[in-house]
């Protein structure tokens, strides 16, 4: 048997506070059902009309004391429910204080910027943590509203532009924890995917390490016509790789697009053949992704893989 | 100088059915009933199309990565569903009820104001037909969903004309609503026959009295936002872009201060229908009538104060979400008021099952899970997983599918007899009525679970998670069942206006002054309104010897 995901397999500790106060109020909620199904099935076989019975029966107009006990008795369920809404909502948000944030997560039209300003990090969609350390996000957003979830680790928060959120991460287990933007953002809303990857602080320096070198420009072979491709058709006008011209913020950063899992905010894995279809036709993959058809030619389509695979 | 009188005298007579026949009579008219029956076909047909849109949806998402519609139409689908059923299905459809039966209720000839009552009808029905003609301009319906939020639904992301579209025929149809609860305001306070005192008033009335309020108090609010998104949209007036210094969250405020407040003026009418037929089928008076008022009243207002529980996400802070949370809470209290008091009512009862009872009993179980699942949403951290997913879809279907649309089917099922003289089937109804509980409970229960385990709502296509795709394909089964059950009280309704047997003045044997006229009522109502001397006039005449106020 496969396992839940969400809330039934929580993997924060913030998250198993908010699963721990969603199960409590599902048992809650359960319960109150229970005794009214059960009481209105007792009254529908107990006081159903008998047949030949054509009387009317006693006519009760109500009952004041009644009326005071069902009132009371949910204002106490209410209060304790508030009492714990209260606790948990300080417990998993408190407030940030003056800390700076350990990482900036940018949406965009639909895929996630990934600045980690500590290490000066530009990445995107593959939100590589350290696990247990308590990271403070400063989340934006360049055009509209997005929503940031990640179900198995972190509260629910808009990207709000003009508006800036910040929430605590926290990661209780190594792993990869995949989310989704929650909040409709336009044509590809479902495909603005984002993978947590949470690894220990030396997996994670490395890899910090890796996205800081500048990787080298092939000079020789099919690569290297791919890296003037990508000068010369236009792609460096919308992405950034660190150490050439390319410098734009509007697509993705692809320094070091050869180690990410993905393509697309999630819809291809990342390998040569898939790379060479996105390339070819985005929209094939992800209809009105704002990426255009750049109209390559099979061979342009291979060097300009060869030269992005080379972006270790 | 001469006076002016404030009112000018009517010295032409006001226009009736019966002075010509055919459709001009129904165009022209202004009689409540006619104007009543053509709101109940104009949203019957809007359901159609919206439940065909719910449909098309749940195919789509029947397995995961499916391509039966591609984003752009499904992004349309849900915007016009969503539209489509709240404001042209089941606010109208109350609406529509309401100003046919108000006036009957309290023993009045017509509405206050029976030309601005047409007016209301005319700008729903022209409104919903200008928003559904975007479907064949160019640029197709609007896909920024029901709450259109800006920035998104703003020029620089929606080139298309949907969501002006959108803004113009909610506007239209909203000031219809403004228009629709000042007459209803008026006609229950001025022209209640004599007898009729406040405390005696039928409990539908109190509750169409109370969203008659929320409509003039809540309609305006939206009205101003559509205002502004248009001239954001026509004029770059960038109230709400905040990249030209406009706000994206104050869109949201007035959405959600009116949106509130709107599902409560979607359920309190549909709480009406069951408090009336709960005690006609149980054949005992409302247990706790002023209790059930109050509750009401006080729903009506609290229900003005919790409009950011839509927001918990936003980022407002804690201080400010945990005001929203309580008060949020709190309206379970007078809800769950209201539920106890209905199956008091039935307690001790002689319970007649026929249809209408049917759909009032399980109105009170399907709303009673939607009420505590909104319970959960309303605290803060559940809501920081819920919101936004499937969940809350699941939550929003079961107050107001198993709410709202359980009771408008209990209510169509109760008045029919009066509103067309016919009875409809009690077999076909049963058909309908049980593969409407299973359908719905099919569609709607596992979404919970969806939601709990991550599954975002708005999604056209959603990848292959652990049983995600049993989890759908289980929900469009249920969808499918839905569209079979409508199928056939869409059958039962035009098989009994032929056939149906004739009802009679009272053929449930009710109380309230509706069922002391002819079915369907004359033009002028009635003959000579019998003597009101409680809350169950019909009682008080039936069992002279014991009168419900002595």
């Amino acid at each position: 048997m496969e396992k839940l995901g969400g809330v039934f397999n929580a993997s924060s500790p913030e998250m198993t506070a908010m699963a721990g106060l969603t199960l409590y109020m599902i048992a809650i909620a359960v319960v109150i059902f229970v005794i009214i199904a059960a009481s209105v099935t007792y009254i529908i076989i107990r006081y159903r009309k008998r047949s030949g019975d054509e009387s009317e029966p006693y006519q009760d107009f109500g009952s004041t004391t009644v009326e005071i006990i069902w009132t009371v008795i949910p204002t106490i369920i209410v209060a304790i429910l508030f009492f714990l809404t209260v606790k948990t909502m300080y417990a998993v948000d408190p407030p940030k204080g003056d800390r700076e944030p350990d990482i900036v997560i940018i949406g965009h039209q639909w895929w996630w910027e990934l600045y980690y300003p500590k290490s000066r990090v530009l990445t995107a969609n593959e939100l590589h943590i350290p696990v247990g350390e308590k990271w403070l996000a400063r989340l934006e957003s360049v055009d509209v509203i997005h929503d940031f979830w990640v179900p198995e680790l972190f509260r629910k928060i808009d990207l709000v532009p003009g508006h800036p959120n910040y929430i605590w991460l926290v990661t209780g287990k190594p792993g990869i924890y995949l989310g989704a933007c929650a909040e409709f953002c336009g044509l590809q809303h479902a495909n603005m995917r984002i993978r947590v990857i949470a690894e220990t602080r030396d997996e994670f320096d490395a890899w910090q390490l890796g996205q800081l070198k500048i990787p080298t420009t092939p000079t020789d072979g099919e690569a290297a016509k791919g890296a003037e491709l990508f000068q010369d058709r236009a792609c460096m006008n919308c992405h950034y790789i660190s150490g050439t011209a390319a410098a734009a913020r509007i697509g993705p950063s692809l320094t070091h697009f050869s180690t990410r899992q993905t393509i697309g905010a999630g819809v291809l894995e990342n390998t040569p053949e898939n790379l060479k279809g996105w390339l070819l036709n985005p929209n094939a993959y992800k209809p009105g992704s704002l990426m255009p058809n750049m109209k390559l030619s099979d061979l342009e389509a291979d060097q300009i893989v060869a030269y992005l695979e080379a972006l270790k | 100088m001469s006076r002016i009188p404030l009112v000018p005298e009517n010295v032409e007579p006001l226009p009736s059915i019966g002075e010509s026949e055919g459709l001009l009579s129904w165009v022209g008219s202004i009689d409540h009933k006619q104007i009543g029956i053509m709101y109940i076909i104009a949203t019957l047909v809007y359901f159609l199309i919206g439940g065909l849109e719910a449909i098309l949806m749940r195919i789509q998402l029947a397995h995961p990565n499916s391509s039966f519609i591609s984003p752009e139409i499904f992004n349309q689908l849900f915007t016009m569903h969503g539209t489509t059923m709240i404001f042209f299905v089941v606010m109208p459809f109350l609406i529509g009820v309401g100003v046919y039966l108000v006036p009957l209720m309290i023993g009045a000839r017509d509405m206050a104001f029976p030309r601005l009552n047409a007016l209301s009808f005319w700008l729903f029905l022209f409104g919903g037909l200008l928003l559904y003609y975007s479907f064949f301009t160019q640029s197709g319906a609007p896909d920024v969903g029901w709450f259109a939020y800006a920035p998104l639904s703003e020029k620089p992301f929606s080139l298309n004309n949907g969501p002006t579209y959108w803004a113009i025929g909610l506007l239209a149809s909203g000031i219809g609503s403004i228009a629709s609860g000042l007459n209803n305001i008026v006609t229950i306070l001025t022209l209640r026959t004599p007898g009729m005192t406040m405390r005696r008033l039928p409990l539908f009335v109190w509750m169409i009295l109370v969203t008659s309020f929320l409509l003039i108090f809540v309609i305006p609010i939206i009205t101003a936002a559509f205002f502004m998104l248009l001239l954001d949209r026509l004029f770059e007036a960038n109230f709400f872009n905040p990249a030209s210094g406009g706000s994206a969250i104050l869109y949201q405020h007035f959405f959600w201060g009116f949106g509130h407040p709107e599902v409560y003026i979607l359920v309190l009418p549909a709480f009406g229908i069951i408090s009336e037929v709960i005690p006609v089928f149980s054949r005992k008076p409302i247990f706790g009538y002023e209790f059930v008022a109050a509750s009401t009243v006080a729903i009506g207002l609290l229900s003005l104060g919790v409009w950011a529980h839509h927001m918990f996400a936003v980022g407002l802070g804690n201080v400010t979400n945990a005001y929203f949370s309580l008060a949020s809470m709190l309206i379970a209290i007078p809800t769950g008021v209201k539920v106890l008091n209905w199956v008091a009512t039935m307690w001790n009862g002689k319970l007649r099952f026929y249809n209408p009872m049917l759909f009032a009993v399980a109105f009170i179980i399907e709303f009673v899970i939607g009420g505590l699942t909104g319970v959960a949403v309303a605290s803060v951290p559940i809501d920081w997983q819920a919101t936004d997913s499937y969940f809350v879809v699941a939550h929003l279907h079961y107050a107001l599918f198993g709410g709202s649309l359980f009771a408008i089917f209990a209510g169509v099922y109760y008045w029919f007899p009066k509103i067309t003289g016919r009875m409809l089937s009690e077999c076909l109804g049963r058909w309908h009525f049980w593969l409407t509980v299973i359908g719905f409970n099919f569609t709607f229960l596992i979404q919970h679970i969806l939601g709990l385990v991550g599954m975002p709502r708005r999604v056209y296509t959603y990848p292959d998670m652990p049983y995600w795709g049993t989890m759908n394909l289980i929900s469009t089964i249920g969808a499918l069942i839905l569209g079979i059950s409508v199928l056939i009280f869409v059958w039962n309704v035009i098989v009994s206006l032929r056939n149906g047997d004739p009802a009679g003045d009272n053929p449930w044997n009710a109380w309230t002054l509706e069922w002391a006229t002819t079915s369907p009522p004359p033009v002028f109502n009635f003959d000579r309104v019998p003597p009101v001397r409680g809350r169950r006039p019909l009682w008080d005449l039936a069992h002279p010897d014991m009168p419900d106020e002595k």
